[in-house]
């Protein structure tokens, strides 16, 4: 216990970052340390698994104890151990999980698996002290672009996902092909500040009526196309007006989804999160709709949009309330579904 | 080797449908095209050939996706991200190739040592319009659609 508060020490380690959090009851972050690993993989122009693993190793340790100091605790005051487990890099993932795996074994203290976008969503918690489910959450990331539905902290239901790449995904791939570097999202972002939304119209991809699915690799093969056939015409590309073509036309579809789930479900708040949720035109473009129909917005700040801690020891605290520790046996899981 | 024409995606698809219908168990078909050129669309429609009634998506961030919805097992793998071939170790690649499974791998070229002798491989080159396709396919004796 810190200040009489249930305390939970969290690990996150499914894909760039290695994180470590202490969290009180949930809200109260006292520590979020993350190393990041962006410098290295830029050099890469995506994410390398095994160096991701190797640095997790590296990293994992020092994390940990730095999330302890900064919270002026000892492992005494620790409660719980609360980790990662699943979707991620598998080799990643072992890394947190063995390591608090290790702590909860020597410690005796109770093991609590997360789920990652589980977390991505409880990191809206964590800045707004007020909100309570139910609400419709938006999860976008370079991993994950899903809609979900929200009705108590531990009850999440999925409407919709992408059936081929994820949304961040796209950014990185439209980034390579525009020559831009890693990670896309911010410098797509960025560059099309400078652009002409509508000097180049690429297909918007709904699916089927009523479907809350997303696809995003017709997008990106239309961004492709269009520059494979300007250089064959010798004509010179306007980077800023194509990255901000791509990226109206992704987040037309995002944000028209996410409005017409929680108009359809007759929730009256939106809940934004993952790496994406810190896209500037996103956020402008969500919160203009919101402000239409009457709906409540919510969002992270950036630290919390990207991978991090403090959303794991959050998310850890409510499932433990609900549903108790997870045994020792606990393993690392890909693909874990939500 | 076999040279196909793809006039457009219908075509990947139905190409991708009769390989997942014949195609052999321990199979590693090795897709080589740039980004855009279809692989993950050729992947799908192996996949919906097999039987997978899962949704197939891009496996860019985990590298390795699974399915075992379908008459094989189907292991999708797009190796982009591997940084050196000797990473694919560490994700215990021999128990998927040499396996029972059917293995897709996109990008692999970048892990070309790696790959099985049998291996089917397929270049996908852009054709004369954005549709178009160029498939030079090898090994594909074990695909059993020609």
């Amino acid at each position: 216990m810190i200040d009489g508060k249930f305390a939970i020490l969290a690990i996150e380690s499914s894909c760039d970052e290695t994180a470590a959090a202490v969290v009180l009851e949930g809200r109260d972050v006292r520590s979020n340390v993350i190393s990041s690993q962006i410098d290295i993989h830029k050099a890469y122009g995506g994410v390398v698994p095994e160096i991701a693993s190797r640095h997790h190793l590296d990293n994992v340790n020092w994390v940990c104890e730095k999330a302890l100091a900064d919270a002026g605790a000892s492992m005494d005051d620790i409660d719980a151990i609360g980790v990662t487990y699943g979707p991620g890099l598998v080799g990643a993932l072992l890394i947190g999980l063995a390591t608090a795996k290790a702590y909860a074994l020597a410690t005796g203290k109770p093991l609590i698996g997360v789920h990652h976008i589980h977390g991505h969503i409880c990191a809206n918690y964590i800045e707004h002290k007020d909100l309570q489910p139910p609400f419709m959450a938006l999860v976008i990331s370079g991993g994950h672009t899903n809609i979900v539905e929200v009705t108590d902290y531990n009850e999440l239901h999925v409407l919709g996902g992408t059936r081929d790449d994820a949304a961040g995904e796209a950014f990185d791939k439209v980034a390579r092909v525009l020559g831009l570097g890693y990670p896309g999202g911010p410098l797509i972002d960025k560059i099309a500040k400078e652009g002409n939304p509508d000097a180049v119209e690429f297909k918007r991809v709904f699916l089927e009526k009523g479907s809350m699915d997303f696809s995003f690799s017709g997008i990106k093969t239309g961004v492709l196309n269009y520059v494979n056939s300007e250089k064959q015409a010798g004509r010179e590309i306007n980077i800023a007006d194509v990255a901000a073509g791509f990226q109206q036309a992704v987040l037309d579809v995002v944000v028209a989804k996410t409005i017409d789930a929680a108009l359809s479900l007759n929730k009256d708040k939106i809940v934004v999160a993952g790496g994406v949720a810190a896209n500037s035109r996103l956020r402008g473009m969500l919160s203009a709709e919101c402000e239409k129909h009457g709906l409540k917005l919510y969002h992270p700040s950036p630290i919390l949009c990207t991978d991090n801690a403090a959303m794991i020891g959050c998310a850890a605290y409510y499932k433990y309330q609900a549903q108790g520790p997870d045994d020792l046996t606990l393993d690392a899981i890909p693909n874990l579904p939500l | 080797m076999t040279r196909i024409h793809i006039a457009n995606e219908k075509d990947t698809e139905k190409l991708g449908e009769r390989i997942g219908q014949q195609v052999q168990p321990g199979t590693v078909i090795a897709l080589i095209g740039d980004l855009g050129t279809g692989k993950t669309t050729l992947t799908k429609s192996i996949a919906r050939g097999l039987g997978v009634t899962e949704t197939v998506t891009s496996p860019t961030f985990n590298i390795i996706r699974e399915y075992r919805s379908g008459r094989l097992p189907l292991y999708h793998f797009d190796v982009y991200r591997i940084g050196d071939p000797d990473e694919m170790f560490e994700l215990g690649y021999e128990e998927y190739f040499y396996g029972d499974g059917v293995c897709v791998v996109e990008w692999a070229d970048i892990i070309e040592e790696l790959l099985p002798e049998d291996a089917v491989v397929i270049s996908i080159d852009r054709g004369a319009s954005d549709e178009e396709r160029e498939y030079e396919i090898e090994g594909e004796e074990d695909i059993c659609i020609f």
